[in-house]
């Protein structure tokens, strides 16, 4: 019995330092390729960098046009407010709405503002009078938004106009932002770049060395050797989840520190959730290394198969509840829509496990599955 | 100029031997423009609520069900307390709480001006700033409904009103598929047709047959020209494809612009994108470099190309990146020409740029392409 | 009087402080079997590339077919046919496409493409492989087929850069009757290797220690000179005083 325990134990130890072995092979290969050690650890700090400051959704500095063919002290009055608004800038006056169509095809304009003569007259003895927005609707969603910031810079001086008979039955509103008070884009764009980069590099890094040693045969010579399989995976699995949670720790210190976008909820549970999302990406990686054969089909599956997709999916640029329910199914099997709600609930809102628990059992069981059809489909190769 | 010929010979042979390369080249683009724009959609609806109704009157109710019967709002729950409503907002159950105060309905008839509550989950600012002037809106037309079943009209001043009619143009029917579909298209070309040139020649240099090369007679141009003009007819015939097939038959989207003009430019436009592909390439040893330079670079043209976000609500100094890079300028002439019918004169800067690009991008190419080392 | 087909003289080349050929000067005639020999990293592969235009000396001249390496590499390149330890042909090409290919590049004519192509099929009997992709091919056909593209535009001089690493005997033994009929075509051949069964089919032998060539001669002379009987004993001797390894 003793003895059995001893042997059991001394082929445990012999896992461990052919595990370890390995591992120290798979760093080795990390840190000899300089090259790209620098783009890995240099690409994640520089692009968050770059998004984060670069990219909201907030429209602001768009160029109109006006055409007055008011010129009295209405129209006037309200061309100095869209002058001194911060969403737009005036490009210039026409003198003919005709001049209007040239200038959205030259791309210089993207809303413009008619005023029709006799403006102040109509507004005061018919009591109304008409304003005309022109859109370019070739980009609807800006389109919509400066309409309704123009809207609101008109209603604004009606309301100036008729502050002296106040309303009976006023219902008002209070209205709060919550966590995001200055309504930055960093806060939203942050935790999304973040589960982009994070899901894309392990992906890419993951499938393409592994199909990189298929490709150059020295996968069989390992695979010829008395190591288990599967420990041959993971030891390649090591250094990724290492560098990935290295690279998680920078763009988290850039976060706060440059960007000013907080860690509300707890640390230890952002990197546990990390831990497990950059393992959930790494074992798509693995998935994609069974499927192919060579490192150039390996990088066009695991970049232009999933990188667009993944811009669109993770729900950062467009809320998945916008879209069809055919692809909120389809989004939900992209494993960084299911992260970038935990990172955000975790970093921005403060919350604990408790509001998280489901998208993490998701994660688990994505991993889970992931792993289980490329260790199966690892076994059936080796034997057949 | 022969030797050119056994080149493109050799990569188009290349090229279709490889059927699982050449499912994909073909295939990915497809699928993934037939089912990703349906996906980017701007437009803001079921915004989920929830409601914390402390008065519980006629008039609470009165106001949620015109909330519920709005096409941007679907009441997610009704909340005991705000507190109760935060934790909603935690698990991303709801995006907004609206909070009646007691004494709602009882205020509100003695003509005291009343207020609700309102709190919007606002990490998406653009989210919450609709979503909140939704609620506005909706607030606004109860509170006319209230007055106009309560007070006598002539008890108002007429106030002077300012209509605003507006239009639409290019796009009158505010389609997004209209302004995605192009945009996803030039992506996917792109990316397709820059990877391909850059990783083949890459290979090249891995597995040593460009090292043969080098020392055959063949020239510098006439490698960098063989490696450019087959991936070159791969991005055309992606685009055209794409758009002359789906974006026509699937999406309506008929370019009304010069067509000429939108051809040529994608042309000169691959020309400085395999370029750049090809520039990477000459300073890489291995594939998996090329793939995460590329990798770096195509990050930042896609994202900051201006199909997502506004380039012009950009910090200046991320103003000017974005506007220096080819694809930004792509996605402005496609959109002026198939959306908005512009033709050459129209695009004449973006022209010259892309002609620089290209003619920078591969004299930088051509020059660090070494055939000897060391 | 021998024509000269490779003139070296105190040919070098430095990478920063590392000297990796250090003038070394000799000369190559005409249809000779020209072997290079020294261990690993003694610089031949190095002095090779750099008369293959593919590297630039750091000093000293050479020509190769008359033209200088420093000024006329383009010529050079087509004067010559390159053969490395690193197979380098297509691999998801046919054996009848890369035929296609390089005869192409050297500027063959369609005649004389298929002319070449024949007698290659001839000598290595491929007649059922032209259609198969290279990469399917064994390892020593793969080899052979090698060589007969680096001569198939009839070079002055061809370059073998270690030919016949992982093979085995048998096909090292017909590679070496394709480089015979090969100079006897008129065709110089320059070959590095560290097999030294090899080296006793060569016309004459280069010794490279450190850089530096240490003996130059027939393998006849070589083990005379240094009363081995073999040339292992030879490149034995002259390589016990290397540094580098």
């Amino acid at each position: 019995m003793r003895k059995k325990l001893k042997i059991k134990s001394a082929i445990a130890a012999n896992r461990n330092t052919q595990f370890l072995a390995f591992v120290r092979k798979e760093f080795r290969h990390m840190f000899r390729d300089r090259k790209t050690l620098l783009i890995l650890f240099g690409l994640p700090v520089v692009q968050i960098l770059l998004f984060g400051f670069a990219l909201t959704n907030e429209i602001k500095d768009s160029r109109i046009v006006i055409c007055d063919y008011a010129k009295d002290e209405a129209s006037r009055r309200i061309i100095e407010r869209f002058a001194a608004n911060n969403h737009f800038v005036v490009e210039e006056s026409l003198k003919s709405h005709l001049q209007i169509e040239d200038a959205f095809q030259e791309g210089r304009i993207k809303l413009a503002v008619i005023f029709p003569a006799n403006f102040l007259s109509d507004l005061h003895h018919l009591h109304q009078a008409q304003v005309q927005l022109i859109a370019d609707a070739s980009d609807p969603n800006t389109a919509n938004i400066l309409k309704g910031y123009a809207t609101n810079i008109l209603m604004d001086y009606q309301k100036e106009l008729s502050m002296d008979s106040p309303l009976p039955y006023q219902i008002g509103s209070e209205m709060r932002m919550l966590y995001n008070p200055q309504l930055k884009g960093a806060v939203n764009f942050v935790p999304g770049v973040m589960s982009l980069i994070l899901m894309l590099i392990c992906v890419m890094m993951t499938s393409v060395s592994i199909v990189r040693e298929k490709e150059y045969g020295t996968m069989e010579v390992l695979l010829v050797s008395p190591v288990n399989p599967l420990l041959l995976i993971l030891s390649k699995a090591v250094p990724y989840l290492f560098l990935s949670l290295v690279n998680l720790t920078v763009i988290v210190v850039l976060s706060v520190t440059l960007l000013e976008v907080p860690v509300n909820g707890s640390l230890i549970l952002l990197f546990l959730e990390s831990t497990l999302f950059i393992i959930t990406a790494l074992s798509l990686g693995l998935l994609i290394s069974n499927l192919v054969k060579t490192q150039q089909a390996a990088i066009l599956f695991s970049l232009i198969g999933l990188m667009v997709p993944t811009i669109l999916f993770t729900g950062f640029m467009f809320p998945i509840e916008n879209m069809p329910v055919v692809l909120q199914w389809f989004a939900n099997v992209i494993p960084s829509r299911w992260y970038y709600v935990i990172i955000k609930s975790v970093m921005i809102k403060g919350a604990g496990i408790q509001a998280v628990w489901k998208e993490t059992v998701v994660l688990l069981l994505m991993t889970g599955f992931l792993l289980f059809i490329s260790f199966r489909n690892f076994k059936t190769r080796l034997e057949a | 100029m022969r030797t050119l010929l056994f080149l493109l010979q050799k990569e188009f042979k290349q090229i279709f031997r490889n059927k699982v390369l050449l499912g994909m080249i073909f295939g990915m683009p497809v699928i993934q423009l037939l089912i990703l724009p349906w996906a980017a959609d701007y437009e803001i609806k079921n915004i989920a609520i929830a409601i914390v109704d402390h008065d519980h009157s006629d008039y609470s109710q009165r106001l949620i069900s015109k909330i519920t019967a709005s096409e941007y709002f679907h009441l997610n729950v009704y909340a005991g307390s705000f507190q109760e409503a935060i934790r909603y907002i935690e698990r991303d159950r709801a995006d907004l709480i609206l909070e009646i105060p007691p004494d709602f309905e009882r205020g509100l008839i003695t003509e005291s001006p009343q207020k609700v509550f309102v709190a919007v989950n606002a990490i998406n600012g653009v989210k919450a700033n609709l979503g909140g002037a939704y609620l506005n809106r909706i607030l606004r037309d109860f509170n006319d409904d209230v007055r106009l079943q309560w007070g006598q009209p002539e008890r108002f001043q007429p106030a002077p009103a300012i209509q605003v009619t507006s239009s639409d143009w290019f796009n009158p029917a505010m389609n997004y598929r209209h302004y995605m579909v192009p945009g996803i298209l030039a992506f996917l070309t792109t990316l397709i047709s820059a990877y391909l040139c850059a990783l083949n020649a890459i290979r090249e240099k891995e597995t040593g047959t460009m090292e043969q090369l080098n020392v055959t007679p063949v020239g510098k141009y006439q490698f960098i020209l063989g490696k450019l003009i087959p991936f070159w007819i791969v991005g055309i015939i992606i685009f055209s494809f794409g758009l002359f097939i789906i974006a026509r038959f699937v999406y309506g989207i008929v370019p009304i612009g010069n067509v000429w003009a939108l051809f040529t430019y994608l042309a000169v436009y691959l020309v400085a994108m395999l370029g750049f592909g090809l520039l990477i390439s000459t300073y890489c040893d291995t594939q998996q470099q090329v793939m995460f330079v590329m990798f770096f670079f195509m990050m930042i043209f896609i994202l900051m190309s201006g199909l997502f976000t506004p380039v012009e609500s950009m910090p200046v100094w991320a103003y000017a990146i974005a506007k220096c890079s080819p694809v930004t300028c792509l996605m402005d002439v496609i959109r002026m020409i198939i959306l908005k019918g512009s033709g050459f004169a129209d695009i004449r800067n973006h022209f010259m740029m892309m002609i620089g690009f290209a003619v920078l991008f591969n004299v930088w190419a051509v020059v660090n392409y070494k055939k000897t080392t060391g | 009087m021998k024509e000269i087909v490779i003139q070296v003289d105190e040919l070098t080349k430095e990478f920063g402080h590392f000297v990796a050929v250090d003038k070394i000067t000799f000369e190559v005639y005409k249809s000779e079997i020209f072997g290079f020999l020294g261990a690993n990293g003694a610089g031949k592969t190095t002095a090779m590339r750099m008369l293959c235009g593919l590297s630039v000396p750091s000093s000293g001249n050479a020509t190769v077919a008359g033209f200088d390496v420093y000024r006329q590499t383009e010529q050079i390149k087509k004067s010559i046919g390159y053969m490395s330890q690193k197979f380098s042909l297509y691999e998801d090409l046919t054996v009848a496409e890369n035929i296609h290919l390089f005869g192409g590049i050297y500027g063959l004519t369609n005649r004389q493409m298929k002319e070449g192509r024949d007698r290659l099929v001839e000598r290595l009997g491929l007649h059922n492989e032209m259609k198969k992709r290279v990469g399917a091919l064994p390892m020593g056909w793969k080899q052979k087929l090698a060589f007969s593209l680096a001569i198939l535009h009839r070079p002055r001089v061809v370059f073998l850069d270690e030919p016949t690493g992982g093979v085995d005997p048998i096909t090292r033994r017909q590679f070496w009757d394709l480089i015979y009929e090969a100079t006897e075509e008129g065709i110089t051949v320059f070959v590095t290797t560290h097999y030294m069964d090899e080296a006793e089919y060569c016309d004459r032998i280069s010794m490279m220690v450190d850089g530096k060539i240490e003996a130059l001669d027939s393998p006849a002379n070589l083990k005379r000179r240094f009363s081995a009987s073999s040339m292992d004993e030879v490149f034995f001797q002259l390589a016990r005083g290397a540094k580098r390894n």
